[in-house]
């Protein structure tokens, strides 16, 4: 794997000037993982807080070519590209190997992209997509989203008399992408840049569809001070909360096994969108997040074991 | 004032020219407190590096060289995880 030093003297695929919010989280990811190839690479982006923050009209912040068509699409968009990128191998109009990338959040993914990233991992194409998934709508002012974990407080489903944030839990598209039957799903977080690094090296160096589930938090939906993105983001992974985990053609490998796995409430007391759980009367609540944290690592744990 | 032009004239799509972001300064969010670097310090591990979302830690052949104020939004990131002990090599100081 590529050291931070090898990766600093690549090109940084975004200039600073674009405005993502103070101790915003994925701008890191678009570098980790774009530093990651070492080839040539095609970016396209779901609407969502990336592309609208990177490319204010008349400014972009991209040093790579970038493409952005619509909130439903990413992954249709790039499909063309590679379909077209492939034409032209065979006509011999190009010779070099390019990777293609979409990135989306969990708005543009789980929800309104899922029928075009379904599409785009039935036919085949080779791409790479990845979600920057910060659990909620927070370019729109943080509507709840297939993505938002049970109990978050969110504009849409905001905890006050009748409920407590959001009721349902959350989607499993990391799941839902292993269905697929791609070669290579994952999921990382933001904060164990080396993790998500060598995913993404490993997601490069394999033919066809590929997907790359990524937590990032937000300190506007989330609530926290700016400076903890990357430390909540690492929290996340040390409750089990968001597993670290790859599925290899099939094959499971949980990649991050705390060594003590700490109690959710850790990583729920460190951010505001949960603070009413922390009233006595939410007590069961508090519990019944914890149950099915234990319940879907025990799953996974089983998974890897087969 | 000048004819606006029909939907036939209207090129295809937005076309913009990479990189043009970095005119555009965001020094300007930070809310009183930037980051200083200690060279004496820093060990060069990059870690502030690759946490910065504004691009704004400046390296140059794998080493740490400063800040880009320019673009930096405050946000901290950079000096909470600077791993050094006990003091740490970036410092968030009042402007």
């Amino acid at each position: 794997m590529a050291t931070l030093k090898e990766l600093s003297v690549r090109k940084d695929p975004l200039t600073g000037g674009h405005r993502a919010c103070a101790g915003c989280g994925f701008p890191q990811i678009v570098r980790m993982v774009c530093l990651a190839s070492k080839d040539p690479i095609v970016v396209v982006s779901a609407t969502g807080c990336l592309e609208v923050t990177t490319t204010i009209f008349p400014y972009s912040a991209w040093t790579v070519p970038f493409l952005h068509n619509a909130f439903e699409n990413a992954a249709a968009t790039l499909s063309g590209v590679e379909a077209a990128y492939k034409a032209f191998l065979k006509k011999g109009k190009i010779a070099k190997k390019i990777n293609f990338i979409a990135f989306g959040g969990d708005g543009g993914t789980y929800d309104i992209g899922l029928q075009s990233l379904s599409g785009a991992m039935e036919r085949g194409h080779n791409l790479l997509y990845v979600c920057y998934n910060n659990q909620a709508y927070m370019n729109t002012s943080i509507q709840r989203s297939g993505a938002t974990p049970k109990g978050a407080n969110t504009t849409t489903e905001p905890a006050g008399k009748v409920k407590q944030g959001k009721v349902q839990r959350q989607k499993d598209l990391t799941e839902i992408m292993v269905a697929h039957n791609i070669p290579y799903a994952a999921q990382a977080t933001v904060g164990y840049w080396a993790d998500l690094v060598r995913k993404a090296e490993k997601a490069f160096s394999i033919d066809g569809p590929r997907f790359i589930n990524v937590l990032q938090p937000c300190r506007l939906g989330w609530v926290y001070k700016p400076e903890e993105t990357m430390s909540i983001s690492r929290l996340a992974a040390d409750t089990c909360f968001w597993p670290l985990y790859e599925v290899e053609n099939g094959k499971y490998k949980v990649t991050l096994k705390p060594k003590e796995k700490k109690p959710i409430i850790e990583f729920l007391k460190s951010q505001d969108r949960f603070r009413h759980l922390f009233n006595p009367k939410n007590e069961t609540i508090l519990v019944e997040i914890q149950k099915e944290i234990d319940y879907n690592w025990e799953k996974l744990l089983a998974k890897e074991a087969k | 004032m000048s004819k606006l032009m029909n939907w036939k004239e209207l090129p295809p799509c937005d076309t913009l020219a990479a990189k043009t972001a970095e005119a555009f300064e965001t020094g300007d969010w930070r809310m009183g407190e930037k980051p200083v670097w200690h060279p004496e310090i820093c060990i060069h591990c990059m870690i502030c590096w690759i946490s910065c979302p504004d691009s704004s830690v400046t390296v140059k052949d794998g080493k740490m060289t400063g800040f880009d104020y320019k673009h930096c939004k405050g946000c901290g990131i950079c000096a909470k995880e600077c791993p050094t002990k006990p003091n740490k090599a970036i410092t968030m100081e009042k402007e």
